[in-house]
């Protein structure tokens, strides 16, 4: 009966990850094929079923008819990773002050400030658009990189704050008191003690942070003309009266690639348990 | 000498400690004796500066601790929870205060190590406090308060969340250790008269926020200056019953009338309360008494009567299983008996001259 058993869990763990890699599959294989091989009906096999070309992936470096995507994938890569760190920077002092000390600001009390910062995220972003593009134009950052990198600051910060403030309640108060009475002043307590202990909230943050700075097309379009193109709004492009699909799925496999190596990175920061053996 | 003037502490609304003033002398174990919400942990609370205190000095041999930090007193603390660093090695966790005091590494390792050996835990250095036991893990927590040498260690009923055996173990271990250093001022909060009296050097009764006495615990025990003090200083509960003195009678409140010289003193005519431990109580006698509880703990048998309206507590140095609800026959020896004035305050026997 277990052997029954632990074959239909297989099974079903199989069925699943086909329909999970079924689409990476069929987008690498898109990525080869040519206009004919595209429109004839299901193809799967190259060179057995279609003559695989690289016209798709040339189409993404200057190739005729495309576009350059190098530019715009630093673009991209800058101001994710930039925005993301301060975001993850200012998020984590922030939720460290929110979880351990006692705020007033007039009515407002520590709940009040905590949920000010997520609400940031519960407008829907048009609201932002034009307030953002008038303070980014006040300040002459309009379609700049530091432009970008400061909307993405304040897009990606409540994340932090809102994951990081959870995972600081979850580290007992003892713990910092005991880090007080072995000689440490609030800033090593912070760095040395709670921080270190707080490593999966971090990691979750991070790839919370990374994935929607990476993902974001709306603000990259809004807040940029000419000079700075990032990766999302720049496939756009590639889009024409014929739709590229060898292009487009070149184009996805790079795009995903960089989020689908971190999710492998991070995995095993995730499943190690946290606090376990903190206070008894 | 740790010495502790008109401190008060409140937190939020609820007062905690009211003008307390003790002082701590070095070398010796102290203990801090009080039910739960005494104000024990408070105190140690106010002294490792994590409470804020109302007003009142907190002073270590004349110097002033009101304005420093928590991390700036020379002071180690054990905690009813094990709190441990998760993050780090057993070995790392009790090196840690001393790489905070730019002991170097290797020189903080090696102390580490000794102390750990010296808490029976040399083989385990490489674990996480996950992966120790509830009894190691507040071996470890020891090892990282003793491993500072701190002129003053707080222990805050260290080993409440142990079991009964470890616990003894435990605590004579530690009583070991800690004799090892003279300097020390070790101030250990409990609950357990017993083993407030055995364990102290000293003994501070603390009662709702307050010092309410202190001294040898023998002297403490013998005469305890409250009936408060009795209650707290008693395990089991002292029977405190009210007593009128008048023309030659001694009228014990709905229990007996005995004649004035029973009590072996002379007490002018009016109200007093009787302090009588349950010990002096005894089986067989006049009086009667229902059985309400009763609790056989190794060779010993508490048991709580009934004896109209008044409750009354016996102790036998024997196991007697008295049946519930059945009454037995009591005596009261009132040669150890304590008497206390219409106020609760003691009338010693023999009045102290000077």
């Amino acid at each position: 009966m277990r052997t029954f058993y632990l074959a239909l869990k297989y099974l079903a763990v199989l069925l699943w990850s086909a329909f999970v890699i079924f689409p990476f599959l069929w987008m690498i294989s898109t990525s080869f094929k040519t206009a004919n091989a595209v429109t004839a009906g299901a193809k799967w096999l190259p060179w057995l079923q279609f003559e695989p070309s690289l016209a798709g992936w040339r189409s993404l470096f200057g190739g005729v008819g495309g576009i350059n995507i190098l530019k715009p994938y630093a673009n991209s890569a800058i101001v994710t990773l930039s925005g993301s760190a301060i975001a993850l920077v200012l998020g984590t002092l922030a939720a460290y002050g929110l979880s351990r000390f006692t705020f007033k600001a007039g009515p407002l009390r520590n709940a009040d400030i905590t949920f000010f910062f997520i609400s940031q995220r519960i407008m829907p972003p048009i609201v932002l658009a034009i307030p953002f593009f008038l303070m980014l134009r006040f300040l002459g950052l309009l379609d700049t990189l530091p432009g970008l990198i400061l909307i993405y600051v304040a897009m990606l910060m409540p994340i932090a704050v809102w994951v990081m403030v959870d995972f600081f309640n979850s580290v007992p108060r003892g713990l910092d008191e005991m880090a007080w009475m072995d000689g440490c002043t609030p800033v090593t307590t912070f760095l040395r003690v709670i921080l270190p202990n707080a490593l999966p909230g971090l990691v979750v943050a991070a790839m919370f942070c990374l994935i929607f700075g990476w993902n974001d097309f709306f603000f990259a379009f809004t807040m940029t003309f000419t000079e700075v193109q990032l990766l999302p709004v720049s496939l756009v492009a590639l889009n024409s009266s014929v739709t590229p699909w060898w292009s487009l799925s070149a184009a996805a496999i790079v795009s995903v690639a960089p989020l689908a190596v971190l999710a492998f990175v991070v995995e095993r920061f995730l499943s190690r348990g946290g606090l376990a053996g903190a206070v008894r | 000498m740790l010495e502790l003037s008109n401190l008060s502490v409140s937190e939020g609304r609820a007062e905690h400690l009211f003008d307390v003033t003790v002082g701590f002398r070095k070398g010796r174990l102290t203990t801090l004796l009080g039910r739960t919400g005494a104000g024990k942990t408070t105190m140690m609370r106010a002294i490792a500066g994590l409470a804020e205190t109302d007003g009142g000095r907190i002073a270590l041999d004349g110097k002033d601790w009101s304005r420093l930090a928590p991390w700036q007193r020379p002071v180690a603390m054990v905690t009813q929870q094990f709190i441990n660093y998760p993050h780090l090695s057993v070995l790392d966790n009790v090196a840690f205060p001393l790489v905070r005091r730019n002991v170097l590494q290797d020189k903080a390792r090696e102390a580490a190590r000794d102390m750990l050996g010296r808490v029976g835990l040399g083989t385990m250095i490489d674990r996480r406090p996950s992966q120790l036991s509830g009894g190691q893990q507040q071996r470890v927590a020891i090892a990282r308060a003793l491993v500072k040498k701190a002129p003053v260690v707080l222990l805050d009923e260290p080993f409440v969340n142990l079991d009964y055996k470890l616990r003894e173990g435990l605590r004579e271990e530690l009583v070991d250790l800690l004799k090892a250093e003279r300097e020390t001022i070790v101030i250990y909060a409990s609950t357990d008269p017993r083993e407030a009296l055995q364990m102290g050097d000293d003994v501070i009764l603390m009662a709702e926020g307050r010092a309410i006495q202190s001294g040898e615990p023998q002297n403490v025990y013998a005469r305890p200056g409250t009936t408060r003090a009795a209650e707290v200083v008693s395990d089991p509960p002292i029977n405190l019953i009210g007593m009128e003195v008048s023309g030659g009678q001694l009228r014990l409140d709905r229990l007996a009338d005995l004649p004035a010289r029973a009590l072996g003193r002379d007490l002018p005519a009016g109200r007093y309360t009787l302090g009588l431990r349950a010990h002096s109580i005894r089986q067989g006698g006049d009086l009667s008494a229902r059985v309400s509880l009763t609790e056989v703990s190794g060779s010993e048998t508490v048991t709580h009567l009934q004896a109209a309206g008044q409750a009354l507590v016996m102790l036998e140095r024997t196991v007697t299983n008295h049946a519930l609800g059945t009454t037995i026959a009591l005596s009261l020896d009132l040669g150890e008996a304590l008497v206390f004035d219409a106020q609760g305050r003691l009338i010693e026997k023999e009045p102290v001259h000077g």
